[in-house]
């Protein structure tokens, strides 16, 4: 069963501490327990472009699609074999990278 | 009711929960189990009447609910074969350490209770698939649209399904928070059964307060050291070993210092008070429900209403405050102050209590007791008739209505 599992970030929050090393080991741990598919951060928001080609002609626009205090922060993909794994790996993601997380099932 | 309306009763209390976990497990799919139960059920209704009353009734259940069960997979099957397989529910086998107590129920339970969904949405799927409530029953229980409890109950299990909640018994490590979560749910399944709601219903639904027991003892056996397993427990006990003397003959509620103590179950009695001495042996700092279980022993310790300690009462309360300071427990606390520091003292703190409490119909009731008290008969009257507009029990709205008219 797979999960995408979002680092939620919120701009009221900020912080400065380098999580990395710890967000290594973690994937480390996740690889080598068969759980690891994608990992991935993500430039800010304003980074991001908005493609909408549902008219006659492709618009592109500035910025994220919903403008939210909170915003999404990096994704994981994990491969676990129910909820339960994956709400006790997310627990240890939320700790590892000091931000709110959410686990949400692909179809 | 005849033989076999009653045979059909028993059949629903005592095999409800085991036909819809055995299926779950069989089938891993708490659609597929809870509408073959329902149908199993609706079969014996239409073919007992005819047929007489199978020897074993929940063996008869469960085979029939199981072959509902597999027509309508081969139904679904036909249709969209593929996503069949991808989508049924995850299960284990149970860790090897449950043996002897492991219940499929109690499987259930842990799948019903489970945190990633909803406590309303909990609670509602514990009471129907456990208890086997109608979606209408937990409308009128909880004061609710029956659309709006029908929507609860499709959502969770949706949610079950696509985000694969597994359907076992939680990890030795996960097992206490989740128990928090159990017992929550377990209380206000008693709490139901306790103080039934609905014209239809019995006053007293003991098919829901011994469910509720009896899975309550069952998560005991699992964590014999979690102190609030063993409080939730022992309230339950001292609460039902009152039971048979809280509804007279003539169908009405009596009041804690109306009943007939001769009555009560010295059996559950003893269990109950052997399960806090054995809480306070511990010296460990107990929770709410310990707490509440303490305040029951207290009251089940005493030879009538004027016998019980309640300074001893009160400082309870108070420590209950100290946990939970919601109005509801400083409502129960001021009906114990009353004893102590009289119905004027009292009167004043659940008057502070109007704003929070002004729907809820053990308000009116305490105010209107603590009025009538006080000598003032209108405002008695008006509080009394406001808790009878409120009141959803039949057996309580017939007490609420003699102590009214008894009002000079």
């Amino acid at each position: 069963m797979r999960y995408l599992v979002s680092v939620i970030d919120d701009e009221n929050s900020p912080d400065n501490t380098d999580r990395r090393p710890a967000i290594s080991e973690f994937n480390e741990r996740l690889m080598a327990e068969g759980h690891w598919v994608f990992a991935g951060g993500l430039a800010g928001t304003d980074a991001a472009t908005v493609v909408d080609n549902r008219g006659e002609q492709a618009v592109f626009s500035d910025g994220p699609f919903v403008e939210s205090k909170e915003f999404l922060a990096g994704v994981w993909v994990w491969e676990v074999p129910d909820l339960d794994m994956a709400l006790k790996l997310a627990s240890e993601a939320s700790k590892v990278c000091d931000r709110k997380i959410e686990v949400r099932p692909f179809l | 009711m005849n033989d076999v309306e009653e045979a059909i009763t028993r059949a629903h209390r005592e095999e409800w929960a085991r036909v819809v976990a055995a299926l779950t497990r069989r089938f891993g799919d708490l659609d597929v189990a809870e509408e073959a139960a329902a149908e199993a059920f609706a079969t014996a209704v239409e073919r007992w009447p005819a047929d007489g009353v199978p020897p074993n009734p929940g063996a008869w259940l469960t085979t029939t609910a199981t072959h509902k069960a597999i027509d309508r997979i081969r139904r679904e099957n036909k249709r969209h074969d593929k996503h069949k397989e991808a989508q049924s529910m995850h299960h284990d086998d149970p860790p090897e350490s449950l043996g002897a107590i492991d219940d499929d129920r109690l499987r259930l339970i842990f799948t019903c209770c489970h945190p990633a969904l909803a406590v309303e949405a909990r609670v509602a799927l514990t009471l129907r698939l456990v208890g086997g409530l109608t979606v209408a029953e937990i409308a009128r229980a909880f004061l609710l649209s029956e659309g709006a409890v029908g929507q609860r109950i499709t959502r969770a299990k949706a949610k079950i399904k696509a985000a694969r909640i597994p359907y076992r018994v939680p990890s030795a490590e996960d097992l206490p928070a989740r128990v928090t979560g159990v017992l929550t749910v377990l209380y206000l399944v008693f709490n139901e059964g306790y103080l039934a709601t609905g014209p239809d219903t019995d006053p007293v639904r003991q098919d829901l307060t011994s469910e509720a027991i009896r899975l309550t003892r069952l998560i005991r056996a699992l964590l014999p050291d979690d102190g609030e397993v063993a409080g939730l427990l022992a309230l339950m006990l001292l609460i039902e070993a009152r039971r048979p003397a809280r509804v007279s003959a003539s169908g009405e509620l009596v009041a804690l210092d109306e009943q007939d103590r001769g009555a009560w179950d010295r059996a559950l009695i003893a269990e109950g008070h052997q399960l806090v001495r054995e809480r306070l042996a511990t010296g460990q700092a107990p929770g709410r429900y310990q707490i509440l279980a303490a305040i029951n022993a207290v009251h089940t310790s005493a030879r009538d209403i004027r016998d019980t300690d309640w300074s001893q009462v009160v400082a309870l309360y108070d420590q209950l405050v100290r946990l939970d300071p919601s109005p509801i427990v400083a409502l129960n606390r001021a009906i114990a102050v009353a004893e102590l520091d009289g119905p004027e003292v009292a009167l004043a703190a659940v008057d502070r209590l109007d704003g929070a409490l002004a729907g809820y119909h053990a308000y009116h009731v305490t105010r209107a007791d603590l009025l009538r008290r006080l000598g003032r008969s209108r405002e008695s009257r008006e509080a009394y008739d406001k808790a009878i507009e409120l009141a959803g029990n039949t057996a309580e709205t017939a007490y609420l209505i003699r102590r009214r008219d008894q009002l000079r």
